[in-house]
């Protein structure tokens, strides 16, 4: 199927199988590896990316049904600087193996748009669709915490 | 003098690539023509093959090439030979030719153009089993008439490890006793989830006859090593590159049939191979962790005297002998029976049983945490019995501050002083008020409990003279080059190869004090067989305190070198100059100084060096530790137990640990943290359940409980320094303790809160229907 999806910005034309994924059309058509793959069930979060703008686990939903839309992968997320995001997971330690980390920063900054001012059981409730194995998510934690103050004053 | 680099939490210098999507996993290699291999496995736990059909797969549009058992002869050895344990290794072929033995045994490979013509072509392979008798419990496996997995392997018993210093007076402890208490403790397996499942790429150059294997690793040289034996490839032509590792916790040390299958098959075909694991695959294929069915005693005085403690253990191995499977519920298992206390006699005797399961090894800590668990939860058993606080009970057996101290298992701990980091711990939680809190909750029916372990480890693994002592096939040293550019830019090529561990942060910063330069001019370069010195890998919490030895007492030549230069270049005599923050100088004159840059400049350019001075920066050491290192620390939970629902929450978790000087305490906090959860959530929520038929039944993240964020509270941190006395710069491992001690702490703290009701010990995972049960006085159905 011939499909047209705009990936950070760039207009990318294809012609797909109907049953590729997202996740892999991105990885292995484009080559765009940062978004990462950590299960096949939906839980792990590490595939995480911006669909239109919303948060979507990029490994259960169709490359077909991405036609038309736009989709900004952690690659796209900071233009030629660092995201607020990405500042704060790097300053807070927010990451160790950082396989996870792509997913988490796409997650947490969808998330604060429409929660700019999050407490911190607030992110921790959000973050149940990310998995980390190595940080123990306290400084996952933090850093959203201080990309939320961040983007506050910056507004 | 400017503010030291060393102790300071500087943000981690590999961050940028991962915060940006920019950085390049195995899974990640992208080589032109490059084939998609997927390896059918078996469905079953247990069976005879007879017969494998892959006419249909092989005809497939995009399908490349089909190879089984029979095309190919390769086997998974074992590289941790027990001594004196009468260990069978029973042959572990990289794909199964007659029988299966586990839910993930490899029957056949198949290669295609892309992910998705290989795993159609899979599923369209035809086995046909037939089932046989599994068993999943390693105690069950050892009985009369268990299903046998190896005809030569009787009773499923893999080895016999038994560790008995001093027979007569473990028999004199226990029968002088007044007290024994004894427990039935189960390890249950966990599965160590590194968020990035196993990966590699394969590229074989028929040119130059060279073999490159990237593959998630947290040991390349070992890969290289094995995977020489097992491909043919002789290791100068063989290439093993562990670029950026999404994690491992034990589970990419073993050297698995399916990198050596990558390699193997691009040499056949000559084409470029990838392979990657689906999360699914990794819960059956990638090692487990623990497994243990332990029955273990502790003896006593009335007085609170612990006299001997001994345990025999039933350790599952899985279906085959993983790499370092042996190792670890002996080894680094029994040698921690007397725990931070002083234990006169100690006792562990270790079978390690084959079942029709996933094999086991090394996860997160290996064999401490369940020693520590054990020894932590009869300590509090046994303060019970006898009616004492369990603080002060542990404090009445505690070790006293220590230098180099002989413990009963034989090891000699490097250094503790135990008793600063248990006081700490308990001012941060207030223990005598909070004791006053629980009483007054319980009597409005609020169950509130706390667990507190005092605990130390070993790990810094280890003199090599040891491990060969001790079976392990391999050395323990390490090694670092420090090569300085002309324009002063330094790259360190390290042996070891860290996955999440900070060590290019963490070791520039090692550079960066002994010798000035700034770390944005120092490069780690680590991962990459053609590019670095020959290191033993990162586990064992080795990689800072034995690789990190190596690297400063290289800098430390280093630095003699530079200052023979610089005396060389300041016309003065080498014993006059000074050093201070990347300046050499004549003593008294600071104005008049080299920089290291300068020298290495003036080294490099070589026009005029002292005499017998050769040209170049460039310093190369190999170390070998002459013991191994033992942080310790206290470790607290508060927890909440709901008896309605069983719900147990941590309300407050406080840990002070002490792992010596801290380079950079930013990552060690990051260490603590990310083991605290893991430990935690041994006791709480993880588990794994086979069927008696040997299929996993926790197969995926739907089914396995993984922690959380909202599982957790922010944990309090703190910390003491007790330097080793044996290590260049005093430091201790620190990435394993979090897991070590925080199993038995909240564990504890749960059944301290339960002690209204009575309640035998629960089986872990402490899960709400288990706690539930427990308490209503129903079966735990285990």
């Amino acid at each position: 199927m011939k499909v047209s999806i705009k990936v950070n910005g760039k207009q990318y034309e294809a012609d797909i199988e109907p049953r590729l994924l997202l996740v892999h059309f991105l990885r292995d058509q484009l080559n765009m590896t940062g978004t990462k793959v950590g299960c096949d069930t939906s839980q792990c979060g590490s595939c995480t990316v911006h669909l239109d703008g919303k948060a979507l686990k990029s490994c259960t939903y169709l490359a077909v049904m991405a036609d038309g839309s736009s989709v900004t992968t952690i690659e796209g997320l900071g233009g030629s600087g660092l995201h607020p995001m990405q500042e704060s997971f790097w300053e807070k330690h927010g990451l160790q193996c950082g396989f996870c980390t792509p997913g988490m920063i796409m997650a947490t900054t969808a998330y604060l748009q429409h929660h700019p001012q999050p407490t911190e059981e607030d992110i921790r409730q959000h973050l149940e669709g990310n998995i980390c194995r190595c940080t123990g998510y306290q400084n996952i934690v933090a850093a959203v915490k201080s990309a939320a103050e961040k983007m506050a004053g910056g507004d | 003098m400017t503010t030291r680099i060393f102790g300071s939490g500087i943000k981690r210098r590999e961050d940028p690539r991962l915060i940006t999507g920019r950085a390049t996993y195995s899974d990640d290699i992208r080589l032109p023509g490059m084939l998609h291999m997927v390896v059918v496995r078996s469905e079953l736990a247990h069976a005879r093959l007879v017969k494998v059909d892959t006419s249909r797969a092989a005809a497939l549009p995009g399908v490349v090439a089909v190879f089984t058992g029979h095309d190919v002869a390769m086997n998974t050895p074992c590289a941790w030979l027990i001594p004196d344990s009468g260990l069978k290794v029973p042959p572990h072929p990289v794909l199964a030719t007659d029988r299966v033995r586990y839910v993930g045994d490899g029957i056949a490979i198949v290669l295609a153009e892309t992910r998705y013509l290989a795993e159609d072509a899979a599923g369209a392979i035809h086995v046909e089993y037939e089932e046989l008798p599994a068993v999943v419990n390693p105690e069950e496996a050892t009985r009369d008439g268990a299903p046998q997995l190896f005809d030569d392997v009787p009773h499923n018993i893999a080895f016999r490890w038994i560790m008995n210093p001093n027979p007569e007076g473990l028999k004199q402890a226990f029968d002088s006793a007044d007290l024994v208490i004894k427990e039935r403790i189960v390890q249950q397996r966990l599965l160590p989830t590194a968020m990035e499942p196993r990966a590699c790429a394969a590229q074989w150059n028929a040119g130059t006859q060279e073999l490159t294997i990237w593959v998630t690793s947290q040991n390349p040289h070992i890969h290289r090593f094995i995977l020489s034996g097992m491909t043919g490839v002789p290791e100068h032509k063989l290439r093993i590159i562990a670029p950026e590792v999404g994690g491992g916790f034990g589970s990419k040390i073993p050297v698995y049939p399916d990198e050596a299958l990558a390699g193997w098959a691009a040499m056949q075909l000559n084409r470029p191979v990838r392979w990657s694991e689906t999360r699914s695959e990794n819960y059956i294929t990638t090692i487990h962790g623990r497994d243990h069915v332990e029955y273990v005693e502790m003896a006593l005085k009335n007085d609170g005297t612990v006299l001997a403690l001994k345990g025999t253990v039933y350790a599952g191995m899985g279906a085959y002998i993983s790499t370092a499977g042996p190792g670890i519920p002996t080894i680094l298992h029994g040698l921690m029976y007397s725990g931070a206390y002083n234990i006169a006699h100690v006792y562990c005797e270790s079978i390690g049983a084959l079942t029709n399961t996933t094999p086991t090894d090394a996860y997160r800590g290996a064999g401490r945490p369940e020693a520590t668990f054990l020894v932590e939860r009869l300590m509090e058993k046994a303060a019970n019995a006898l009616n004492m606080d369990p603080v002060a009970f542990r404090r009445k057996n505690l070790l006293p501050k220590f230098e180099n101290h002989t413990v009963a298992t034989g090891l000699i701990y490097d250094s503790g002083d135990y008793e600063p980091a248990l006081q700490k711990a308990l001012a941060a939680v207030d223990y005598d008020s909070f004791r006053r809190e629980q009483a007054a909750a319980r009597e409005q029916g609020r169950y509130l409990g706390i667990g507190v372990t005092t605990y130390t480890e070993i790990c810094g693994l280890g003199p090599s003279q040891v491990a060969g002592a001790i079976g392990f096939q391999g050395g323990l040293w390490e090694s670092a080059i420090i090569r300085v550019s002309p324009a002063g830019k330094v790259q360190a090529l390290m042996g070891i190869s860290p996955h999440g561990q900070g060590e290019e942060t963490t070791f520039a910063q090692l550079i960066s004090e002994e010798l000035g330069f700034p770390v944005e001019d120092i490069e780690i370069v680590h991962g990459d067989t053609n590019m670095t010195p020959m290191g033993w890998g990162t586990y064992g919490s080795r990689t800072t305190p034995v690789a990190g030895a190596a690297l400063v007492k290289a800098a430390r030549k280093m630095k003699e070198k530079a200052k023979a230069m610089a005396a060389h270049l300041l016309e003065a005599a080498v014993e006059d100059i000074d050093y201070d923050d990347g300046k050499f100088f004549v003593k008294g004159s600071p104005d008049k100084f080299k920089s290291i840059q300068e020298i290495t400049l003036m080294a490099t350019l070589a026009w005029s060096l002292p005499p017998g001075m050769d040209p170049g920066m460039e310093e190369s050491q190999f170390y070998d530790p002459p013991n191994f290192v033992y942080p310790f620390g206290t470790h607290i939970a508060i927890v909440e137990v709901d008896p309605q629902t069983g719900q147990v929450t941590l309300k407050r978790y406080v840990a002070v640990d002490d792992c010596g000087p801290q380079i950079n305490p930013l990552i060690v906090s990051g260490q603590i943290h990310g083991g605290i959860v893991q430990g935690v959530a041994q006791a709480l929520f993880e588990g794994v359940v086979y069927d008696d038929h040997g299929q996993l039944l926790t197969g995926s993240m739907m089914d396995y409980t993984l922690p959380r964020a909202d599982m957790f509270p922010t944990f309090e941190l703190d910390h003491t320094v007790t330097p080793s006395p044996h290590h260049p710069i005093g430091i201790k491992g620190v990435g394993e303790t979090g897991t070590i001690a925080s199993t038995p702490t909240v564990y504890n703290a749960v059944m301290d809160a339960l002690r209204p009701f009575n309640l035998d010990d629960i089986p872990m995972p402490l899960t709400p229907a288990r706690v539930w049960a427990a308490i209503h006085g129903h079966s735990n159905g285990h």
